[in-house]
C-alpha cells in the first residue's frame, strides 16, 4: 500500500458552518467524488431485486399485469368505456404511476435504512434518493420493453412517437425526484410520514386519470383533474405511447415546468434540512 | 478563516446540540403546536470547542461515556453540521468500520468488497485492482462468489477486516473499534492502525481504552461534558485523566 497522497480534487477545503444550508455547488462536487458509490447503491438495490429467483423481472412485471386484467375486466366490460385498446391505455400510465408511487416510498425507505451508515460515513446527503430514483428508472426501461410485445399482442398499433419516450421518462424522473426529496427530508424527522404517504397514493392515483378516461370525469370536477401536476406527467408518457402523438406544447410545457420545479423546490427544502439530520436518524 | 495548508482539520467554538426530548412524529408535533406545549430544552454535545489538527497527526479522544467523543469525531469528519461554529477540513476521510457495517446479505463477497470500497470513497477500478490481494488476505477465495449470507460470522468477520486494510485516505476514523471483535481483530486492527500512522496519515481514534489510546497515538483530547479539559502528549493528558478519575 503506497504512502497517501492527496489527489487534487480531495485537497480542496471544505467548510461546515453552523446554520447554513447545503449548497449546490458542494453537493454536485461531492456527488462526483462519490460516483462509484452512486453505482454501487444502484447495482445493490438492482441485484438485490433479481437476484433471489430466475423470475425476478418477471414478478416485478406481474404485478402490473395482474392489475391490468382486473382493471381490464371492471372497466371496459361493466362500465364499457369506449377505450380501444384499454390494455395499453392503463399500462402506458400505470408503468409510470408505479415508478413515482413506489420510487418515493422507496427513497423514504432508503434513507431509513441507510441511517447506520450516514452517521458513520460522510456520504452527499442526496446520494440514497438520487440512487433509489436512476434504479427506479432501469426497472421503468424494462418495464416499457415488454410492454411493446403486449402491445403487439393485443394488436395495438406501435407509433413513431415512441422515440420520444426517453425525454418523457426524463421529465417523470425529474418530478420523482423532486417530490422524494421533499418527503425523504420530512420523514427524517417524522416517522409517521412514511406511513401517511403510503396511505395516500392510492388516493391520488385515482386523482390521475390513471386508470379512465378523463371523459368520464364530470365536467364540474376536471378542475381538480387539471390541477393535479401528476396529470400532465403521466400524459406525456401516454401520448407517445397509446395515442401517438407528440404531447401537445401546452401539456409539455407544463409538465416540463412541474418536473424542474418539482426538483427545485425538492432542493431548497432538503437543503435547509439536511444539517439537522443528525439527531433523528 | 484561511486554515494552513498543515491543518487538516479545524473547530472553530464548534457546539453540537440536540433537544432532550425529541418529537418523533408529525402527529405528535401537531398536539405539542395546538397545546402550546413548550419544546424541550437543548442538550449541549459539544460546547465551543476549538481546536486544530494538523496532517499526519495522530489523535486519541478520550473520556466518560456520554462526553461528546463520538460527537466530535463526526462533527470534525463532516458527518454531522455544527449546530454553532465553523468545521474547516481539507483531504479525504474515511472510517474504519466495525464488523458488518455496510455489507448486504444477499451480495457476493466479492460485490461486497466493491460495495465497502465505494461506500469508503475506492473507485471500482481501485478495488479490481486490489480485489485479489482483499481475497487472498481474507483467506475466502473458495466462497468468494457466493452470496454472504452463506457466510459464517468468522468468515464475514475475515471479510470486514480484509475490506478494511485496503482503505486509503488523508483521515482514518476509528470509532470504538478496538471494543469489538475478539483478540486477534483486535491485534490485527492495531497493526494496520500503527502503518497507517507510519504512512502519514491523520488518525482521529475514540476509545475508552487508555492503553491504546497511547500506544497508537501521540497526542490526546479529554473531553468531559462537551469540552476540552485537556489536550497534549498522549502521555500527559493519560496521566492527568487517571489522576481525575482513578
Amino acid at each position: 500500500m503506497s504512502a497517501v497522497e492527496p489527489s487534487a480534487p480531495h485537497s480542496a477545503l471544505r467548510r461546515y458552518a453552523a446554520g447554513e444550508p447545503l449548497r449546490l455547488r458542494g453537493e454536485l462536487r461531492d456527488m462526483r467524488e462519490h460516483m462509484s458509490l452512486l453505482r454501487e447503491l444502484v447495482h445493490r438495490d438492482l441485484t438485490v431485486r433479481y437476484k433471489r429467483s430466475i423470475f425476478g423481472f418477471v414478478w416485478t412485471m406481474l404485478h402490473p399485469l395482474l392489475l391490468m386484467l382486473i382493471f381490464v375486466a371492471v372497466f371496459s366490460r361493466l362500465f364499457r368505456f369506449d377505450t380501444p385498446h384499454y390494455e395499453t391505455y392503463f399500462l402506458s400510465a400505470y408503468i409510470a404511476w408505479n415508478f413515482f408511487s413506489q420510487t418515493v416510498i422507496n427513497a423514504m425507505a432508503s434513507v431509513a435504512w441507510n441511517g447506520p451508515l450516514m452517521k458513520r460515513i460522510r456520504v452527499p446527503p442526496t446520494i440514497f434518493t438520487l440512487s433509489t430514483v436512476i434504479s427506479g428508472m432501469v426497472n421503468v426501461a424494462l418495464s416499457l420493453i415488454v410492454l411493446l410485445p403486449i402491445m403487439v399482442a393485443v394488436g395495438a398499433p406501435l407509433h413513431a412517437t415512441l422515440v420520444m419516450l426517453p425525454v418523457s421518462l426524463l421529465l417523470v424522473g425529474m418530478f420523482t425526484f423532486g417530490v422524494s426529496l421533499v418527503l425523504t427530508a420530512v420523514s427524517v424527522f417524522f416517522a409517521d410520514v412514511r406511513e401517511m404517504v403510503q396511505a395516500g397514493m392510492p388516493a391520488l392515483m385515482y386523482l390521475t386519470p390513471v386508470i379512465y378516461p378523463v371523459a368520464i370525469v364530470p365536467d364540474r370536477y376536471r378542475w381538480l383533474i387539471r390541477l393535479n401536476p401528476l396529470t400532465y406527467v403521466m400524459e406525456i408518457v401516454r401520448d407517445p405511447i397509446y395515442y401517438g402523438i407528440v404531447p401537445a406544447p401546452r401539456t409539455f410545457a407544463v409538465a416540463t415546468c412541474v418536473s424542474f420545479g418539482a426538483v427545485a423546490i425538492g432542493w431548497m427544502v432538503f437543503r435547509h434540512l439536511a444539517p439537522r439530520f443528525h439527531g433523528h436518524l | 478563516m484561511a486554515t494552513s495548508d498543515m491543518n487538516v482539520i479545524e473547530l472553530q467554538g464548534v457546539s453540537v446540540r440536540y433537544r432532550a426530548q425529541k418529537i418523533r412524529s408529525l402527529k405528535e408535533m401537531v398536539i405539542r403546536t395546538v397545546t402550546r406545549h413548550a419544546p424541550a430544552p437543548y442538550f449541549y454535545s459539544l460546547k465551543d470547542v476549538s481546536l486544530t489538527i494538523g496532517r499526519g497527526e495522530s489523535v486519541a479522544i478520550i473520556g466518560a461515556n456520554g462526553a461528546g467523543k463520538s460527537t466530535l469525531l463526526r462533527v470534525a469528519a463532516g458527518i454531522i453540521a455544527p449546530s454553532e461554529g465553523v468545521v474547516l477540513a481539507r483531504g479525504t476521510v474515511a472510517p474504519l468500520l466495525e464488523l458488518g457495517t455496510g455489507f448486504e446479505a444477499e451480495l457476493s463477497g466479492r460485490e461486497n468488497i466493491l460495495f465497502n470500497g465505494a461506500l469508503l470513497g475506492r473507485t471500482r477500478a481501485q478495488m479490481r485492482a486490489q480485489m485479489d490481494a482483499i481475497v487472498a488476505f481474507s483467506g475466502l477465495e473458495e466462497q468468494i462468489d457466493a452470496p454472504l449470507r452463506t457466510y459464517s460470522t468468522g468468515m464475514s468477520a475475515r471479510l470486514a477486516f480484509a475490506v478494511a486494510t485496503a482503505i486509503e485516505a488523508d483521515t482514518i476514523l476509528l470509532d470504538e473499534i478496538l471494543a469489538v471483535g475478539d483478540a486477534s481483530f483486535r491485534e490485527r486492527c492495531e497493526e494496520r492502525i500503527a502503518t497507517f500512522v507510519r504512512q502519514g496519515t491523520t488518525i482521529l481514534l475514540v476509545t475508552h481504552d487508555l492503553r491504546s489510546a497511547m500506544t497508537i497515538c501521540r497526542r490526546a483530547i479529554w473531553i468531559s461534558h462537551g469540552q476540552v479539559v485537556a489536550d497534549g502528549p498522549s502521555s500527559d493528558v493519560v496521566a492527568q485523566y487517571l489522576a481525575k478519575h482513578g
